[in-house]
């Protein structure tokens, strides 16, 4: 379609819909923006005890101490690590389950009600465990970023994989497919636009899984820096890691937005 | 066609068994199919006709009897038989040409020249601009032509189609069976060819076998001989020879159709 030959009535008509969509833009932007600024007002004003709340120049001051330090950098990029490390192997074990599942209609029968039992379960009850097991270190905190997502992946994935068209499968049965071309080449990509949103919640999940494994762990992460922020009453390290936290997960569920509309351009 | 039959049903029965009880689908079937002839295949809905086609392609197995493809049984599915299904089931993640070869691909064909034969045929078939594009891209009628140049492709000596094109609209259909039927007499294919609608099997057979009520058993087999105009054969035009209408109504009675 070319811009040229659309009536001055579309014309507005498109003009409106962006217009809405600016307007819509700026109101969530100045929300944000006035929130910090009353925010800060009141903390110097003494509305609120900052003691208790912090306030935005003091989260900023702490931001930029521990930057110098070089303190930020090492508890960041340890949980981001632990968190990358979790929620890709929970996927990945997650969707080797799930296929194993697929190939095996009987044991698939089989354990289905221990999957359901395991997923109304919250699992970072298990975390406590899991760490004695495991250990005290980065290891039990990966495990448990694992354990909470493998079991909701398993989930998600098997229900895509027996969602596929019968007739889909007949069709390759007729081309002569064994098991496994049926799987390659039709059960699994059919699937992929799933394990990508499996893996946006599994980045959720395992941030969870992570934070709480650093709470008990407690000798490093941004999970580490909040426990230690409430033991030393220190809120303004508390409120700054809860924003990087916000900030570095967006950005990774932001990235496998950009990768999913990248390589699924057919999946419209 | 006096040489021996390509295709030999003999006898052919099958029932299904579920918790609640048993279906028998197909009472005794028995066809002989020779080569090139287009056999159109009618019943009331749910009479066994798709289960009768699953079983010639060997996807089930029957409770009794056999198929013979060519003097050999038919156990399981083989690259001889060809089968195109109500919808067309390209994969929306293939490009049409990628579409297209998975057959051969599954079968481990794919070569320069048959990639090269590919697009040569959706070339043929008006597809040639849309080799590199997606199936969400192309309209029913095209994504079927698409379908069924994926099912020519592997060179089966028998073609299977059941209802090719009961999910498209009525004029997409009456074109597109049109194109299809000058196809497949161009390529010389064998077809059995399953429809519940009147008009397009009289158009595009040699013959029609009408089958019963559930359990499907043969009613009739009708020899189609129609008078085209101006002599030049598609199924378009054999709507319009003075014998249709007595097919069609011969047909329609002994489909023996009540609406309940
Ligand atoms: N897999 C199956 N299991 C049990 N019954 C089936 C199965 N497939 C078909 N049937 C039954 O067999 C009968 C014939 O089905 P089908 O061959 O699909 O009919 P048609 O294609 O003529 O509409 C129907 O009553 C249907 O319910
Ligand atoms: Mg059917």
């Amino acid at each position: 379609m070319s811009n040229n030959s659309i009536s001055q009535e579309h014309y507005k008509y498109l003009k409106k819909i962006k217009r809405r969509k600016q307007i819509i833009s700026i109101t969530q932007v100045t929300i944000f923006i006035l929130a910090i600024i009353l925010w800060e007002i009141a903390a110097r004003l003494d509305l609120i005890d900052t003691f208790l709340t912090s306030s935005p120049s003091d989260i900023v001051k702490m931001f930029v101490k521990m930057v110098e330090g070089g303190d930020l950098a090492y508890h960041v990029g340890i949980s981001i690590v632990e968190n990358i490390v979790g929620f890709t192997a929970g996927t990945f074990l997650g969707v080797i389950i799930a296929t194993a599942l697929w190939w095996s209609d009987f044991w698939a029968k089989v354990l289905e009600p221990y999957l359901v039992v395991l997923n109304t379960l919250p699992k970072t009850a298990l975390a406590p465990i899991i760490i004695i097991w495991i250990g005290t270190g980065y290891q039990g905190i990966i495990v448990t970023a694992i354990i909470t997502s493998v079991v909701i992946t398993i989930m998600n994935m098997f229900n895509s994989f027996i969602s596929v068209d019968e007739d889909k499968i007949k069709l390759l049965k007729t081309f002569g497919a064994s098991k496994l071309q049926t799987f390659t080449k039709l059960v699994f990509p059919q699937s992929i636009p799933a394990m990508i949103s499996t893996l946006k919640v599994n980045i959720g999940l395992s941030w969870i899984g992570v934070i709480v494994g650093e709470f008990l762990v407690s000798r490093a992460g941004i999970g580490y820096l909040i426990v230690y922020g409430g033991q030393v009453f220190q809120f303004d390290l508390i409120m700054m890691s809860l924003f990087i936290l916000t900030i570095v997960s967006v950005v990774m569920y932001k990235l496998v937005s950009i990768i999913e509309n990248k390589y699924l351009k057919w999946h419209q | 066609m006096s040489k021996e039959p390509i295709l030999k049903i003999r006898d052919l029965s099958m029932t299904y068994h579920r918790l609640n009880g048993e279906v028998k689908a197909i009472e005794r079937i028995d066809l002989d199919v020779y080569e090139g002839e287009i056999i159109g295949i009618v019943g009331p809905s749910g009479c066994g006709k798709s289960t009768l086609l699953s079983i010639i392609a060997g996807l089930i197995k029957p409770s009794s009897g056999q198929v013979l493809l060519n003097g050999k049984k038919v156990e399981k599915p083989t690259k001889d038989i060809g089968y195109m299904f109500q919808s067309d089931q390209l994969f929306q993640w293939r490009t049409i040409l990628d579409n297209v070869l998975l057959g051969l691909e599954i079968q481990g064909r794919v070569t320069k020249e048959s990639k090269k034969n590919a697009e040569n045929m959706l070339e043929t078939y008006g597809l040639g601009d849309f080799i590199n594009s997606y199936p969400g891209q192309l309209s029913g009628g095209m994504r079927q032509r698409a379908a069924l140049i994926r099912t020519l492709i592997v060179e089966p000596k028998l073609l299977l189609l059941d209802e090719p094109f009961s999910a498209l609209d009525y004029q997409t259909r009456l074109a597109i069976s049109d194109e299809v039927g000058l196809i497949l007499k161009k390529e010389k294919k064998t077809v059995l060819m399953v429809t519940h609608d009147i008009a397009e099997a009289i158009s595009m057979s040699d013959r029609i076998v009408v089958l019963s009520n559930r359990p499907a058993t043969i009613k009739d087999i009708i020899e189609i001989k129609l008078t085209v105009p101006q002599g030049i054969w598609s199924p378009i035009k054999c709507r319009e020879a003075p014998e249709f209408r007595h097919y069609f109504n011969k047909i329609w009675k002994e489909l023996d159709v009540h609406v309940k």
